[in-house]
């Protein structure tokens, strides 16, 4: 029996996929639905200070063709009546005990009022709390948003406010526009957070007019940096959930969020450290009803390799992470084209002519064009293979013996030891020797 | 028949039989899966007979979920990799793709499906649904074509214990025996019978109701019976000459192509097939693949009254099929075997019932075709000999009467689907009846 639930700092659900606090977590009535659909969770949309949203606030981006590749934003929080959210916040706790509840939270930095909004919100029977530390725009003019989460000591006494007061889960929402997400979860920790949802938003421009001159979403006219969501930020997220994960001074639980669109990007935030993950433009995109996809392709997944509960996979690729300076400098691979699949599109060779470096051969064979790899040329870079459209064509074929290794500390270290610098010379005179050619 | 048309080599049996639309490599299917706009309360869906959640299983091929993707298919279809191949998507689901409307190309609705089933096929047909716990009951079914397999694999999901009875020695109906094969090979739909028998179906070939046992018996043995038994023999044309050697049905022809022995096929060198639905295109295309030098169809209307649709007329010209229109055979000639065929040039009068023009013949237009063979394709009789032993059925017009909900028909324990209540329409509309009608049985021996 495969078992996709999860326990978040406490907070369970019956798997591992929230909608993130947005749009589609407004209402009882979306919430409800997205339960129905087989959501394990909900991050309430923001709630806190009183806000109006205008009109076009959503700029896309399209990419050949693809639609919503990225959805840019300059929404606020909930502009609904707080009154209204609280009400209905309960209610959706009632009628669903066994899904995740969490409301995400945003107030001006004064501890009275955090205080005051915990307190009501607790009071609604929710599971968890989440602190917006995120938004870029909008809030963040007034002071909070990503004003808090881009200071590490405003991060860590918001939290602090709010621990001191919560009877539940505490959840900090990080901003990814700062140098190192290391620090302001850190002072989340510090603050006494359960756990860390990231990312938020990222500070974009997403387009100009060429007409108009206008900005886009223009909103009659003017316009402005908003948060950029969708497919194209999952890289960002994933690399900065690795790096909270793999920080033991951190050590809390992590919600992934940021382009998870289907079952397999939900994966990858797993496998590097995530508990639960969070999905907002998807849901966007195209509705509540992608979570069934998300639901049994994780489950098949689990059953075909062989694993039944999420605690055997969460964080499973961490240990793959290292820093350049430990990768084996004698790895050495070369490109092979498997002419009996090869289309001759001839990409390969104009990207390794223009892009890398000129090893690949573009020779004429009975009127046809033919590509040919100059194997002792090619460096590896696997430029050619990522743009080959055709499956298989062309692989990076491993040639070292992968009995030696030597990383850049080691060769670093050892000219050290030897008490001589690392010059140019040197450094080719190691590479002859293991017949490492680079013109 | 005196002129037999050349046989050719194995290899070209193999080319002119290779399929007509290659499948999709990975790369392909997930490329065109992401083109799909993932329609809410699409159009294509409502488009396909069987209902398949359309936008579902192609989303699921988008995020490599095949496996889940083979389920939402085969949720509504037990025959979906015939379909795949054979069904006419264009006048279907992909008929329906709101591509369409934008003026491009539609999604390949069946590509896709296919692409994935054969992917389920291919990683050995892993369990996808459970059973409901056996329900103590039993049912007969007669004939193992689509319907009847779709309804066996229906029941058996329900609980039930489900015989089937084949006529033939190989199951499959017509998804064995009557597509062409350069559409689907006889292996796809074994495929398809392996998965029913999956789920406990048994399957007994060379049975003939009436013969290796009669409807009597079969009945005491069952709680109910499901009919599935297609349609019978070709029409006759009721000319003269009609018994010559070389004068063949449709059906009965597809068959032995069906059998992919191409070489024991004989075929005529100069052939003409009388009608022009989709199963005379068949045939004409089948037999010019076996190496026919003319073959020609023959149909009393013009091309608009023609039954075979667009795509299936247009195969026909690319083989080099000719059509001779508004023309109708009054003789075969021959003393022995085919010599020749006499046939009448036809106007098209007033509307008939079913609002198409009446065709009359113009007197003093005959004249002589020379043909070595003659493939009858107007259609098929009912199976009277067996229908008549089964008490209580309602026929009209050579159809079975059929409840439309739970596809009961006059006898209350009986109940059929496919081509014998719609006198011959799509495998996917017969997959469709013979899983409505399953559930039509739960409710009558449970009453829910
Ligand atoms: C229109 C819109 C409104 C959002 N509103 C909020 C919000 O009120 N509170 C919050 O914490 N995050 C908000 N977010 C950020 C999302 O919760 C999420 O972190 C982000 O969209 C990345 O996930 P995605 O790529 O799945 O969309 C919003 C995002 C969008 C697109
Ligand atoms: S999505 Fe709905 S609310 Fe938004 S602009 Fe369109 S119709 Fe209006
Ligand atoms: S990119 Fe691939 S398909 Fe194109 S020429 Fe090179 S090897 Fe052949
Ligand atoms: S109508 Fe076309 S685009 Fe829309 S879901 Fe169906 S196949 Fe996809």
């Amino acid at each position: 029996m495969i078992d996709l639930s999860i326990n978040f700092a406490g907070i369970k659900s019956p798997n591992p996929f929230w909608l993130a606090s947005a749009p589609p977590s407004n209402s009882a009535y979306q919430n409800c639905k997205a339960f129905e659909q087989g959501w394990g969770g909900t991050v309430w949309k923001t709630i806190g200070e009183p806000v109006m949203n205008v009109c076009n606030r959503y700029g896309g981006l399209d990419y050949n063709g693809q639609k919503l590749v990225g959805l840019n934003n300059v929404e606020l929080i909930s502009d609904r009546n707080i009154e209204d959210n609280f009400k209905e916040i309960a209610e959706t706790k009632r009628l669903w005990p066994d899904r995740a509840v969490i409301v995400s939270l945003m107030v001006e930095s004064k501890k009275e009022t955090w205080h005051e909004i915990v307190k009501r919100t607790i009071d609604t029977g929710c599971d968890g709390l989440e602190l917006n530390y995120g938004c870029p725009h909008g809030m963040s003019e007034r002071g909070m948003g990503s004003a808090v989460g881009q200071v590490p000591e405003y991060c860590k006494m918001i939290t602090e406010w709010v621990t001191e007061v919560s009877t539940i889960p505490v959840l900090i929402k990080l901003t990814p526009n700062v140098g190192n997400i290391q620090i302001p979860s850190r002072a989340a920790k510090a603050g006494g957070a359960s756990g860390l949802a990231l990312i938020n938003t990222i500070n974009s421009i997403i387009g100009v007019d060429l007409d108009t001159f206008e900005l886009k979403p223009s909103i009659a006219g003017k316009g402005g940096h908003g948060g950029l969501a969708g497919p194209i930020v999952k890289p960002i997220a994933l690399n900065m959930v690795s790096q909270v994960a793999l920080d033991n001074e951190v050590n809390l639980p992590i919600s992934g969020v940021g382009g998870i669109s289907n079952w397999q990007d939900a994966l990858e935030f797993i496998l590097l450290g995530s508990t639960s993950v969070q999905v907002c433009t998807a849901v966007m995109h195209y509705g509540f009803r992608i979570v069934q996809d998300m639901i049994e392709g994780l489950t098949f997944w689990m059953e075909e390799k062989g694993f039944n509960s999420l605690d055997q996979v969460r964080g499973k690729s961490l240990s793959r992470i290292d820093d350049f300076g430990n990768f084996n400098l004698l790895h050495k691979t070369v490109a092979r084209i498997d002419q009996d699949k090869c289309i001759h599109c001839n990409l390969c060779h104009i990207a390794c002519e223009d892009g890398a470096h000129q090893c690949i051969d573009l020779i004429s064979e009975n009127g046809k064009s033919k590509t040919i790899v100059r194997e002792e040329d090619c460096v590896g870079c696997d430029l050619c293979s990522i743009v080959c459209p055709v499956e298989g064509c062309i692989s990076m074929v491993r040639v070292d013996d992968g009995k030696e290794t030597k990383t850049w500390n080691e060769l670093v270290a050892d000219f050290k030891k030897d008490n001589t610098e690392l010059t140019w010379e040197k450094l080719r005179a190691f590479q002859k020797r293991y017949g490492i050619e680079i013109h | 028949m005196i002129n037999l048309a050349q046989k050719l080599t194995e290899q070209e049996y193999e080319k002119n039989f290779a399929e007509l639309h290659p499948p999709f490599s990975k790369n392909s299917a997930v490329a065109e899966a992401n083109r799909c706009l993932y329609c809410y309360d699409s159009p294509c869906t409502k488009a396909c007979p069987t209902h398949i959640d359309i936008p579902g299983f192609i989303k699921k091929i988008a995020s490599e979920n095949l496996k889940g993707s083979a389920k939402t298919i085969l949720e509504a279809n037990w025959v979906a990799l015939t379909c795949a191949k054979a069904c006419p998507v264009d006048v279907l689901c992909e008929g329906a793709c709101v591509f369409i409307e934008k003026n491009e190309k539609p999604i390949e609705i069946g590509r896709l499906q296919r692409f994935v089933i054969e992917n389920y096929f291919h990683a050995g047909m892993p369990k996808l649904f459970s059973a409901k716990p056996r329900n103590g009951k039993s049912v007969g079914i007669i004939g193992s074509g689509p319907a009847g397999l779709a309804c066996s694999g229906e029941l058996a999901l329900l609980g039930f214990d489900v015989t089937i009875y084949e006529a033939k020695e190989i199951p499959g109906g017509l998804n064995t025996w009557g597509i062409a094969p350069y559409k689907v090979r006889q292996a796809d739909s074994l495929k398809e019978v392996k998965l029913v028998e999956s789920y406990g179906v048994k399957i007994k070939t060379k049975i003939r109701i009436g013969k290796e046992i009669s409807f009597e018996e079969l009945s005491s043995k069952h709680d109910a019976i499901f009919i599935g038994i297609g349609l019978g023999e070709s029409f006759d044309l009721k000319v003269e000459g009609e018994n010559l050697k070389g004068v063949i049905g449709a059906l009965e022809f597809i068959e032995e192509v069906k059998a992919e022995k191409w070489s024991k096929v004989n075929v005529g060198k100069r052939v003409a097939v009388i009608g022009a639905g989709n199963t005379s295109i068949d045939a004409a295309t089948e037999a010019k693949r076996l190496g026919a030098e003319h073959v020609m169809i023959i149909y009393r209307r013009s091309r608009s009254e023609m039954p075979a649709y667009e795509f299936e007329f247009q195969l026909a010209q690319k083989d080099g099929v000719t059509f001779h229109f508004q023309t109708n055979p009054v003789r075969v000639i021959g003393s022995n075997s085919v010599e020749g065929i006499e046939c009448v040039k036809m106007q098209l009068a007033e509307l008939d019932e079913r609002g198409r023009r009446r065709p009359k013949p113009i007197p003093g237009s005959e004249f002589k075709i020379p043909v070595d063979m003659v493939i009858k394709a107007i259609g098929q009789q009912t199976n009277t000999d067996l229908l008549g032993s089964i008490p209580n059925l309602k026929i009209e017009n050579g159809m079975i009467v059929v409840d439309p909900e739970t596809y009961q028909t006059g006898n209350p324990k009986v109940f059929a689907g496919g081509d014998c209540i719609n006198g011959g329409k799509e495998v996917v509309n017969a997959a469709y009846d013979g899983k409505r009608a399953a559930h039509g049985i739960y409710k009558y021996l449970f009453g829910k």
